[in-house]
């Protein structure tokens, strides 16, 4: 088990959190690696809160369980801050990746004490800006990545590139536009 | 060659599907098993299949349909969950009492109410009496294999009775997992042409399908029935001989997992045996004697082999994930117990109900099944033999 990296993502539901993890488990699965990525659905609606969830191993994954104690948190949407504990069970070595356009200090007070580290990203900014709409989840992606150190950056863009080449082959208008927000997003974590 | 890819149950389902190009589907959606028609769609109308796809009004038409294109001689399948199975009930004794092969890729999710999206058995558990086979995967690649093996179990000249597959929904059907893929030509050489013995398109010899039986005849037509499922076993492992020689997997009946010396057991169905599996681990690391029966085939129901396996346990815990209502157990635990008692087990039983509408199983439950089972081991009493795990009382 030691070697299973585990990642919670917290959304809303219509703002791709689910996506993200599935194409988070996609470009491990390119680099090797046994992968899960699931959604534990709530409420179907737009806008209920939603989790879903990522491992990652070097050898098979048997447990069907929801994850408890992640090492990485990614919070698709800040308002969950103040309704669900997104810290919860989160591991002080690990890390918390928000997306949001404030500074951490200012968001330490909402963390419930949480002493691990604390990244941030402008999915809104990055997205605006390389696919002129807000699509939070692929910079998000890239963020996580980068974050939880799951391959080094070269290898990620490469991997993206072929799954965007794939996935978008009937409008291939967006593909640049979602390399560059990877490529942004990759230098805005902070 | 075999494939590695990364699939949700849902899509590994769909694909060995359009492997196998059935001539006939059905198709009415229903959550979490809707993907699996939506994914053939798309098959169909990129050419890739040759199917007849038919979207129906209702789940009681697409079983209606899947067995009018059985009876007719059509290789046949629909899918569906939870209150999409209960619709088909009637339809689902016609299936197994015509004798007619087709499958149902289940997609496991509780029934209402109140009503609940997330998995448990009490689907399929409801319909086990039904005559069909039923066979329950443990993920994703387990659901692809035993698609993949359906239509010869079910297709088989000593058995011809309807096949549900089925895998826990969401849990398995929307998470996307490691799987090993087949080459196209070597399912559809593995599966082959239907070639059915009667069948009413033929017009060399007429016949009649499901008739009037008064009765002087309907008794003896149950019985023949009841022949039918008692070959069952032995098509299932003759077939799973087969595909291991094609795919390297091995099945069976069940899967034991370190049961070698295992003095405590537990009997599971579904994606918990995999979190079981990393519980008996931690606890093996200690020492401890435990181990796993996963059931894959649960009707018709191996009793002697179970009982055989667990011949040599002290203590032995039977999880349900379905409520039976009975005050006396669950659907599994009755089942596993009346083996035990026929073989003369001296071993603890107890039931645990489980997991109903999608309440997750952990690694750390099933931890605290071995050491209630140890605590009845040490008391030389097994106390309350009906027990609901993790529930808020």
């Amino acid at each position: 088990m030691s070697n299973v990296t585990e990642i919670r993502w917290h959304g809303r539901g219509g703002q791709g959190a689910k996506t993200a993890a599935l194409l988070l488990a996609d470009v491990a699965f390119a680099t090797g690696k046994y992968v899960q990525g699931f959604p534990e659905y709530g409420p179907e609606r737009m806008g209920a809160p939603i989790t879903a969830y990522n491992r990652i191993s070097d050898s098979v994954i048997r447990v069907h369980s929801n994850i408890y104690e992640p090492e990485f948190v990614v919070v698709v949407d800040e308002s969950l801050l103040e309704t669900v504990d997104v810290t919860s069970g989160l591991k002080e070595d690990g890390a918390i990746l928000i997306n949001t356009e404030k500074s951490k200090e200012e968001l330490v007070p909402s963390l419930r004490g949480y002493k691990g580290k604390v990244y941030t990203i402008d999915a809104k900014k990055v997205s605006l800006a390389t696919l002129g709409k807000y699509f939070p989840n692929t910079p998000l992606l890239a963020a996580i990545v980068k974050v939880a150190d799951i391959m080094d950056e070269e290898t990620f863009l490469k991997e993206m590139k072929n799954s965007f080449n794939h996935k978008f082959a009937s409008k291939p208008e967006v593909i640049d536009g979602n390399m560059k927000a990877l490529e942004m997003a990759l230098k805005e974590v902070q | 060659m075999a494939k590695r890819e990364r699939l949700s149950g849902n899509e590994a389902v769909a694909i060995a599907l359009r492997q196998i190009n059935p001539d006939v589907f059905p198709a009415f959606p229903i959550t979490p098993s809707t993907e699996i028609p939506q994914y053939f769609a798309s098959f169909v109308a990129n050419g890739q299949v040759d199917t007849e796809f038919i979207t129906v009004e209702s789940e009681h038409s697409s079983m209606s349909a899947a067995i009018g294109a059985s009876a007719a001689g059509a290789r046949s399948l629909t899918a569906t969950s939870s209150c999409g199975l209960a619709y088909m009930w009637e339809e689902l004794y016609i299936a197994a009492s015509n004798r007619l092969p087709l499958a149902l890729a289940l997609v496991n999710r509780a029934l209402s109410g109140p009503i609940n999206i997330n998995c448990d058995h009490s689907d399929s558990m409801g319909a086990r009496d039904a005559g069909w086979i039923q066979i329950y995967a443990e993920n994703n690649q387990e659901a692809y294999d035993n698609m993949v093996q359906a239509f010869r179990i079910s297709e088989h000249k000593d058995v011809r009775l309807p096949i549900m597959i089925c895998q826990d929904g969401f849990i398995t059907s929307h998470a996307v997992e490691n799987i090993e893929l087949l080459d196209d030509a070597e399912v559809k050489g593995f599966v082959g042409e239907y070639e059915p013995e009667n069948y009413l398109l033929n017009p060399e010899c007429p016949m009649a399908v499901g008739p009037y039986s008064i009765t002087d005849f309907y008794f003896e037509a149950k019985r023949a029935q009841a022949e039918g499922t008692k070959n069952v076993e032995k098509v299932i492992l003759d077939i799973a001989k087969e595909f291991a020689e094609l795919s390297g997997r091995e099945y069976g009946l069940f899967e034991s997992y370190r049961m070698e010396d295992a003095e405590r057991a537990v009997v599971i169905i579904g994606s918990a045996a995999g979190t079981t599996k990393d519980a008996i681990d931690r606890l093996r690391e200690k020492g401890e004697k435990v181990g796993l029966l996963k059931i894959r085939l649960y009707r018709p129901f191996p009793a002697e082999a179970i009982a055989a396996e667990l011949k040599n346990v002290k203590a032995v815990a039977i999880m349900d994930r379905a409520e039976g209502y009975s005050n006396n157990g669950g659907p599994l635990g009755a089942d596993v117990m009346a083996a035990l008692f026929r073989a003369r087990s001296q071993a603890f039983a107890v039931n645990y109900i489980y997991g109903l509408g999608g309440r997750d199983v952990r690694v750390e439950d099933m931890i605290g099944i071995y050491d209630a089972l140890a605590q009845i081991i040490e008391d030389g009493d097994a106390g309350e033999t009906y027990r609901y795990l993790g529930i808020r009382e």
